[in-house]
C-alpha cells in the first residue's frame, strides 16, 4: 500500500493507488500507439497520462523487469521491407518430447517465434507453432528442410502454412480504449 | 482495413536508416532524451535520428517505435483460424478485422484459411468476443491460447544484402 503525506486525504493510500493504476492503464494504452517522435517523449506521454517524466521512465523501467515489455524500439513492417514470405510452421510432437523439441526449434535463427498451443481433435492434430520469416518462399523451404536435418525432426508429421496475403499486419494493443 | 502494400526497395533505405533498425529493434535507453543518445552512438545528431524514423514511420517500414508487450501478461489473447470458402475469403476477413481486438489477420494455405490473433482486456473478455464474433461469421473458431512459449524475441535481423538482390 503506498502512503502519501497529505493529510487531507480519509484514505490517502487507497486514493493514490487507484489513481495511479489508472494513470499506469492511461500510459500503457499510450504507449502501445508508440512513443512520439519528440526530444522528450516520456514528457509527451506523461502529460497525456497524467504522471510525471520520472514517474513514466520508472514505470517503463520496472515493466521491463518484470518482462511485461518484452522489447522497447522499433517495430518494423517486414513486409514493407520485402520480406513477404512468412510460414507458419505446425508439428504433432509426442507431449513427453514437446517441450524439448520447442526449445530446440526457438534457438534456430530463422524460427521468430516458438509457442506450444492445444491440439483440437479431429481437425487439428499440431501442438507445437513456429514462425518462419524470408525474402522468398524457396528460402523458407530450404530453411525448414535444412533445420529437420540439424535438429534430427524427420519423424515429426508437420505443416508449413505459407500467408498468402495480410489482412492486418499490425501490432499487439491489449487496452484497446478508443483505439482504432 | 487492408494491409496489403507493395513494398518498398531496401535500396532507398540508407546507411544510417539501416544501423538505426539493426541497432535499436531493441535496447531503446529510458533515458530523458533517448533519440538524442542514440545519436551519440551513431555518430549523428538527434534531429537526424528523429527525421529518419518520422519517415521510415511515414514509408511504413516501422509501424511504430515503442515497446511491444506480453501477450500473456498484457491482457489477454489467442490464436484463431477459421475454415471459409476461398471465394468468401475476403468478406469474412473484413468481418474478422471489424471486430474488436483483432491485431493480426492472415490468409493461409490451409483448410483453416484465415488465421487471426484476438486479443482482450481479461480472458472473460476475450471469450466473449469470440463467442459474439462465431455468431457473425457462422462458423466455428479454433481456439488455439498459447499454453507455454519458447521463444518470446520477435525482432528478426533484417538480410539486406539478400533484399537487394531480390
Amino acid at each position: 500500500m503506498k502512503t502519501t503525506d497529505d493529510p487531507g486525504h480519509a484514505n490517502p493510500g487507497a486514493a493514490l493507488s487507484v489513481s495511479s493504476r489508472d494513470a499506469e492503464r492511461r500510459l500503457r494504452g499510450l504507449l502501445e500507439k508508440g512513443l512520439p517522435l519528440a526530444s522528450r517523449p516520456w514528457q509527451a506521454l506523461a502529460e497525456q497520462a497524467g504522471m510525471s517524466e520520472e514517474q513514466v521512465m520508472a514505470c517503463v523501467r520496472r515493466w521491463q523487469a518484470d518482462g511485461m515489455i518484452k522489447r522497447l524500439g522499433l517495430v518494423v513492417k517486414h513486409r514493407r521491407l520485402g520480406i513477404q514470405a512468412n510460414a507458419m510452421v505446425v508439428w504433432n510432437v509426442p507431449d513427453a518430447r514437446v517441450a524439448e523439441v520447442g526449445r530446440r526449434l526457438a534457438h534456430e535463427t530463422a524460427v521468430t517465434l516458438c509457442y506450444r498451443r492445444p491440439r483440437r481433435l479431429p481437425d487439428w492434430p499440431y501442438n507445437l507453432f513456429s514462425m518462419i520469416h524470408g525474402t522468398r518462399r524457396e528460402r523458407v523451404e530450404a530453411e525448414l528442410a535444412a533445420m529437420i536435418e540439424r535438429q534430427g525432426l524427420e519423424d515429426l508429421e508437420h505443416r508449413m502454412l505459407f500467408s498468402t496475403q495480410a489482412y492486418r499486419q499490425c501490432g499487439g494493443r491489449y487496452v484497446g480504449e478508443g483505439v482504432a | 482495413m487492408h494491409c496489403q502494400v507493395p513494398y518498398c526497395l531496401a535500396q532507398d533505405l540508407d546507411t544510417l536508416d539501416r544501423r538505426l533498425i539493426d541497432s535499436y529493434q531493441r535496447g531503446l535507453p529510458v533515458c530523458i532524451r533517448p533519440f538524442h543518445s542514440i545519436a551519440e552512438r551513431l555518430g549523428c545528431n538527434e534531429d537526424d535520428v528523429l527525421a529518419r524514423l518520422e519517415r521510415l514511420q511515414a514509408m511504413g517500414v516501422l509501424s511504430r517505435v515503442g515497446p511491444v508487450f506480453d501477450h500473456a501478461r498484457a491482457g489477454a489473447s489467442l490464436l484463431a483460424a477459421v475454415a471459409v470458402p476461398d471465394a468468401e475469403r475476403d468478406a469474412f476477413a473484413e468481418l474478422i478485422n471489424a471486430a474488436p481486438g483483432v491485431n493480426h489477420n492472415y490468409a493461409r494455405e490451409h483448410d483453416f484459411n484465415l488465421w487471426f490473433v484476438m486479443t482482450a482486456p481479461d480472458e472473460a473478455e476475450l471469450e466473449a468476443r469470440l463467442d459474439d464474433l462465431e455468431a457473425r461469421l457462422g462458423v466455428p473458431i479454433l481456439r488455439l491460447p498459447m499454453l507455454e512459449g519458447y521463444h518470446i524475441d520477435l525482432s528478426f535481423p533484417i538480410p539486406w544484402a539478400e533484399l537487394e538482390r531480390a
